[in-house]
């Protein structure tokens, strides 16, 4: 494309783009073969896997809001005997790269999930969600806890085989993220997925009561653009051999640079997906056309530059 | 971009014309591509507020018409009232503006094997979206009977087309404004036993298609009832437009408008339970 090298490398994966689709915000896949082969993805991500089936939360699931949108589905999905029966089979058999992406309500069903898992067909790596709501609606969120969000991701590392990295998914809404990102990595994290969607609100104005069936949901789209870049500029300055996948309003191509830019070796294309289905492929094909116009040869060239002082050589 | 022949296609759509009908906007767009897949009951899903808009969800919409050639090539036509800041955009634009389009989506109305009698009841603007299962179910050989309903005459729509488009219409509002005064619920159980119904199909409002599905099982008629759910993106990604559905194996599952319907078996629906996640649902929470 344009003569621009796409390549990236993460966390061990040779990956022949940096734009994957974001959890959540991509189906199965089956539903955007109709636009583009998710097949030419870095990676696809899927929705976060719970261990038993999940009905999620009941409607209004969405809310739209300046630049955004407010979602709360709550991880409505088959299960994990489910996705493995439908689901897996048809991105593996598209040699699909696929991270998985897990949600569980204890370490002992993080840890059951990544047994069965991480093992499955097409599966490149595991993207570990630490911020499931449990069904009692406690609103615990692991991924700003560095303590809590360390124990997970040391049982998942420890089941999940040699060669499939695992990706912490943390917040920019708890601890420090820097600090939750280096617990992550001494307890065996691989990489960071930065950021998750941060926590809102809307109240209805006819009903005037939350306007969401799960009361509160995660804010997406290019509202939280700067949010994701700030995040990723911290943790790339202090942990500069990090690999960091950015997620968080990427719309364009230029987006995408800017996460590249404060540091991550790839980025997530999330809600924005709803409104353009094929949204990954022209954010890839956007960056291509960003990097030629700047006579950039090389994703590598780009991955954390803006950290660099003016004039400094690559 | 259009991977499977007959599938949805996403182009870059341009208004043609754009008309006030009663309560509703007609809009016309050239989107070359939709005709092809189209099946009644289909959709469009429509980007607004333009390239830039902070307005980031699609507004879906059942469609009225397709043609797959003509004048300025293929076009598409959609009726919707102003409901919100999206669909005011949309009423406010003029013939030449573009916008993105992805479509046909969703699972169409299934049409009999057989030449069966078939009542069709549209509610509002969602009789837009049965006159091209009309003209199919006429070719093929169906007797076609259309109930139009609404709370006002100003909010039927296609009264005229419809005694075009049936073999006998009959027209029911609240107000008593023109046809028979009252809802959907007092005159279709005596319609379906004059005309022997065995299909029932019907697109508009929730409790007016909870009440047809009801009068057909009453009376022992098939149903296939085009829910009008709010669909941030049409195509199955965002899970937000689900309901819940009781499938062949007995169990109820929240299922997507946009991908298992927009039309659904109206017996297979859990209408009371609109908006919840009922007992029973594969999945609730425990």
């Amino acid at each position: 494309m344009n003569g621009v090298d796409l390549s990236t490398s993460l966390a061990g994966l040779v990956l022949p783009n940096p734009v994957m689709s974001a959890s959540g915000c991509a189906g199965t896949g089956r539903e955007l073969s109709a636009f583009y082969d998710v097949a030419d993805l870095a990676a696809f991500v899927t929705r976060s896997i719970t261990l038993d089936p999940c009905a999620g939360y009941p409607p209004s699931r969405m809310v739209e809001t300046p630049s955004g949108m407010l979602s709360a589905v709550g991880l409505q999905g088959p299960g994990v005997q489910g996705f493995l029966a439908s689901e897996l089979p048809w991105l593996a058999q598209r040699r699909t790269r696929t991270i998985v992406s897990i949600a569980g309500s204890t370490l002992g069903e993080y840890a059951e999930l990544v047994r069965r898992l991480a093992a499955g067909p097409g599966v490149t790596g595991v993207e570990v969600n630490l911020s499931h709501r449990s069904s009692e609606g406690s609103g615990r969120v692991l991924a700003g806890d560095a303590y809590q969000a360390a124990r997970v991701i040391s049982v998942v590392r420890r089941d999940s085989p040699p060669g499939v990295p695992v990706f912490a998914k943390l917040v920019s809404d708890g601890q420090s993220v820097v600090d939750v990102a280096r617990a992550v990595v001494d307890a065996g994290a691989d990489g960071v997925v930065l950021i998750n969607s941060p926590p809102g609100m809307a109240i209805d104005p006819v009903t005037l009561r939350p306007a969401l069936g799960g009361t509160t949901g995660g804010l997406s789209g290019p509202a939280v653009h700067p949010v994701a870049v700030r995040c990723v500029w911290e943790v790339h300055e202090a942990m500069p051999d990090l690999a960091i996948i950015g997620v968080g309003g990427v719309r364009s191509g230029l987006d995408a640079l800017e996460l590249l830019l404060a540091g991550a070796s790839a980025v997530q294309v999330g809600s924005v997906t709803f409104a353009d289905p094929s949204a990954c492929i022209r954010v890839l094909r956007e960056l291509g056309e960003e990097l030629a116009s700047r006579n950039i040869p090389r994703i590598a060239d780009v991955i954390g530059r803006a950290h660099r002082l003016e004039g400094e050589q690559l | 971009m259009n991977r499977t022949v007959g599938g949805p296609v996403q182009v870059s759509g341009e208004v043609l014309t754009l008309k006030r009908v009663g309560a509703y906007h007609h809009l016309t767009l050239i989107a070359p591509g939709v005709a092809e897949g189209f099946r009644p009951g289909s959709f469009v899903a429509l980007s607004v507020g333009g390239e830039m808009s902070e307005r980031l969800l699609r507004r879906a919409f059942g469609v009225y018409r397709v043609r797959a050639t003509g004048a300025y090539g293929g076009t598409v036509e959609v009726v919707f009232e102003v409901t919100g800041q999206g669909t005011r955009w949309l009423s406010r634009l003029n013939p030449g503006a573009t916008l993105d389009v992805v479509g046909p989506l969703g699972r169409p109305f299934a049409l009999p094997k057989e030449p069966v009698s078939c009542t069709l009841v549209g509610g509002d603007e969602g009789s837009a979206r049965l006159f091209g299962l009309a003209q199919r179910l006429r070719e093929r050989g169906c007797g076609v009977h259309m109930v139009l309903t609404a709370a006002t005459e100003g909010r039927l729509f296609g009264a005229l087309e419809a005694k075009r488009a049936a073999k006998t219409v009959l027209v029911s509002t609240e107000d008593g404004s023109v046809g028979i005064k009252g809802d959907v619920g007092g005159v279709l159980p005596g319609l379906l036993a004059r005309t022997s119904a065995d299909v029932v199909y019907a697109a508009g409002p929730d409790e007016m298609l909870h009440t047809v599905a009801e009068a057909a099982e009453t009376h022992g008629a098939w149903s296939q009832t085009a829910v009008d759910q709010s669909m941030p993106c049409g195509t199955g990604v965002c899970m937000a437009c689900v309901l819940p559905v009781v499938g062949e194996d007995g169990v109820t599952r929240m299922v997507r408008a946009c991908v298992e319907g927009p039309v659904f078996r109206g017996d297979r629906v859990r209408w009371g339970d609109l908006g919840t996640i009922p007992d029973g649902t594969r999945g609730e929470p425990r």
